[in-house]
């Protein structure tokens, strides 16, 4: 594929390319200790490395030049579906800058920071109220990484109970996330996927045709990544039970349930949060992402080590678990998360914690509703935090769901998910979280109504797009086979 | 949406081609379009015995990971080794240089359970 990349936009260089022999950033004092010779001492480092040789203004102009091309919600509607990129409110970031949090060290003794362990007890008790379950825990700093660690205190439950062996399978929907059979996988587990009915919820069936005294667990989305509430998921809970497995909730659409109803009420035994999604800790950007997880009491002896217990009211640390699965991260998951977290949730409070979900609900409705004539629903009936929409009747005019979200770069809207759930044809997934407002949401589907107008009028200009960015569309195939984001000298020599 | 008469299909969208006792096995052209641009094709070793229905290896598109199922039972006699440089063939001529094995026939008659084209463009359009 060509790149198409426009002449009109100034295509920024790399900070290599703007380098000039001998130019410096910073003029350093005398020197009042011995001189080291450092080419002689670490090498030639410009040389060998290349680094380049720019002022200080010319370094800080770079970097600055680059964060305006840059994309985020504070620039943008950021409508990734599956990944609740809502807005993160400033205060979180002011309570995680207080020097009390920001300069305590992870080797402390506990001792030394009782208000740092009863900031996350306070977090524990507020999930622990939020998502219906016995315990909370916070060492996973990653979603998938909570996961994980549900299926390992999953497995460390069956084999104190001598089944261990024989339940080997853990059984996934087809419509599941990635990283649910990923997850099983690397627990040791086989995988088995159960399919999707046609109305969207899990195909009983198949289930109860899959279950049997070899089944480990199921891991389900609630809401599903058809963006469905599992109407089933209290009689799903009774199915596997019965037969002694254990249900995972992957609660990657936590959103939708806030402070209206809890997973640990409809049956489930574990599940894990996004605190870096649902409750507004950092996302875009890296996070650093926090992947907590509730349980019911009868997991609860495998939690991670150490675990945070309150004693006579009091935040412990408690290390003596024997039954533990160990540590699953360093010292105690990502502490300031916590504290924007928690932040978030009683900037809420327990009366306003449903505006979360009912306002996220209400949003992604509202776009459903708006576009169901273009791009009409996967399932027709009521969906939850996001939509799930299809493409696939543009498909005879050579349009993907791709060439609409690309085109939709164009109109200065960040894309939906694409191709995402697997089993919808020309998939557009998208979640506009509740922090957007009615203006937004009519500005971005009037864009799309406008695209899928063009689908029809002039396909061209969709396989062209996106034309108004510094790169045009980028030939992703070669992406992943000719990785090459080594800059290289000789191009310099060659440029020049 | 090219499905050849002469071939034999599956509902997971594989092809196999039959010759005496032999057949190749590739991905339909509509798998490949579902998939886009394909990036890598994991293959077995030759000697591999396979039952029908059992998962070989996966092709990987810039969309997504997909297994791949052994339409028939057998033994794998060749695997296309060009795909480890040119996976993209598989997308350009599904049927022909993107075929994905060839194996052994363990039994003839597990043949008689895969589709006619007819029967997959009918499968398609369920």
């Amino acid at each position: 594929m060509p790149n198409l990349r426009t002449k009109s936009v100034r295509i920024p260089t790399l900070i290599f390319e703007k380098s000039q022999p001998g130019r410096i950033g910073v003029n350093l004092p005398q020197e009042d200790t011995p001189k080291v010779n450092i080419n002689e001492a670490i090498g030639n480092t410009r040389e060998t490395f290349h680094f380049p040789e720019v002022s200080e203004l010319e370094v800080m102009r770079h970097f600055v030049n680059l964060s305006h091309i840059n994309y985020g919600i504070e620039t943008g509607f950021y409508p990734l579906g599956s990944c609740t990129m809502k807005y993160n409110p400033r205060i979180n970031e002011a309570t995680a800058s207080f020097t009390g949090f920001r300069n305590i060290h992870p080797m402390q003794p506990d001792y030394t920071v009782p208000g740092a362990l009863e900031v996350l007890a306070s977090v524990y008790d507020i999930l622990k109220e939020v998502t219906g379950f016995d315990e909370i825990a916070m060492q996973p700093v990653a979603g998938a990484h909570g996961e994980m660690t549900c299926l390992m205190l999953i497995k460390a439950y069956h084999d104190s109970r001598g089944e261990g062996d024989k339940r080997r399978i853990v059984l996934v929907p087809d419509s599941a996330h990635g990283t649910n059979p990923a997850s099983a996988a690397r627990c040791g587990y086989d995988v088995k996927t159960i399919p999707t009915s046609p109305d969207g919820d899990c195909d009983m069936e198949a289930l109860a045709a899959a279950l049997d005294d070899t089944v480990a667990a199921f891991m389900v989305t609630n809401p599903s990544t058809l963006a469905l509430f599992e109407r089933n998921i209290s009689k799903i809970c009774e199915m596997v039970h019965a037969v002694g497995g254990q249900v995972f909730c992957d609660g990657a659409n936590m959103n939708a349930m806030v402070g209206t109803t809890r997973p640990g009420d409809h049956g489930f035994d574990c599940m894990h949060l996004n605190l870096h999604k649902t409750f507004s800790t950092p996302h875009g950007g890296g996070g650093p992402g926090c992947g907590a997880i509730g349980l019911q009491k009868h997991l609860e002896p495998f939690t991670p080590s150490p675990a945070l217990i309150r004693v006579n009211g009091k935040a412990t640390l408690d290390h003596n678990r024997p039954q533990s699965i160990g540590r699953v991260s360093s010292f105690y998951g990502q502490f300031l998360m916590a504290v924007r977290a928690l932040t978030y949730l009683l900037a809420y409070g327990k009366e306003r914690m449903s505006d979360i979900s009912r306002y996220s609900v209400l949003n992604a409705n509202y776009v459903r509703a708006r576009l169901k004539d273009v791009l009409p629903p996967a399932h027709d009936r009521p969906c939850m935090h996001e939509c799930v929409l299809t493409a696939k009747k543009y498909k005879q005019n050579g349009v993907r769901a791709l060439d609409i979200s690309k085109r939709l770069i164009d109109y200065g809207f960040h894309p939906p998910t694409n191709y995402f759930p697997l089993i919808v044809p020309e998939c557009l997934m998208i979640e506009p979280t509740e922090t957007e407002s009615k203006q937004t949401l009519d500005e971005f589907c009037d864009a799309l109504i406008k695209i899928c107008h063009e689908a029809e009028t002039n396909p061209d200009i969709l396989h062209e797009a996106p034309s108004t960015q510094v790169v045009g569309r980028l030939d992703e195939a070669k992406a992943v086979k000719n990785l090459d984001v080594r800059w290289r000298p000789s191009t310099i020599t060659e440029s020049v | 949406m090219s499905v050849p008469a002469d071939l034999k299909y599956t509902k997971s969208h594989e092809w196999v081609k039959v010759e005496g006792d032999t057949v190749t096995i590739g991905i339909t052209d509509h798998a490949q379009s579902e998939l886009g641009d394909i990036v890598f094709v994991d293959l077995p070793t030759v000697g591999r015995a396979l039952g029908a229905s059992d998962s070989f290896g996966t092709v990987e598109s810039v969309k997504t990971v997909s297994d791949i199922y052994a339409p028939v039972g057998g033994e794998v006699v060749a695997v296309n080794e060009t795909l480890g440089a040119q996976s993209e063939l598989v997308n350009s001529d599904p049927y022909g240089e993107g075929w994905l094995v060839k194996m052994k026939l363990a039994d003839a008659g597990e043949l008689d359970g895969l589709l006619s084209a007819e029967g997959y463009e009918a499968s398609l359009n369920d």
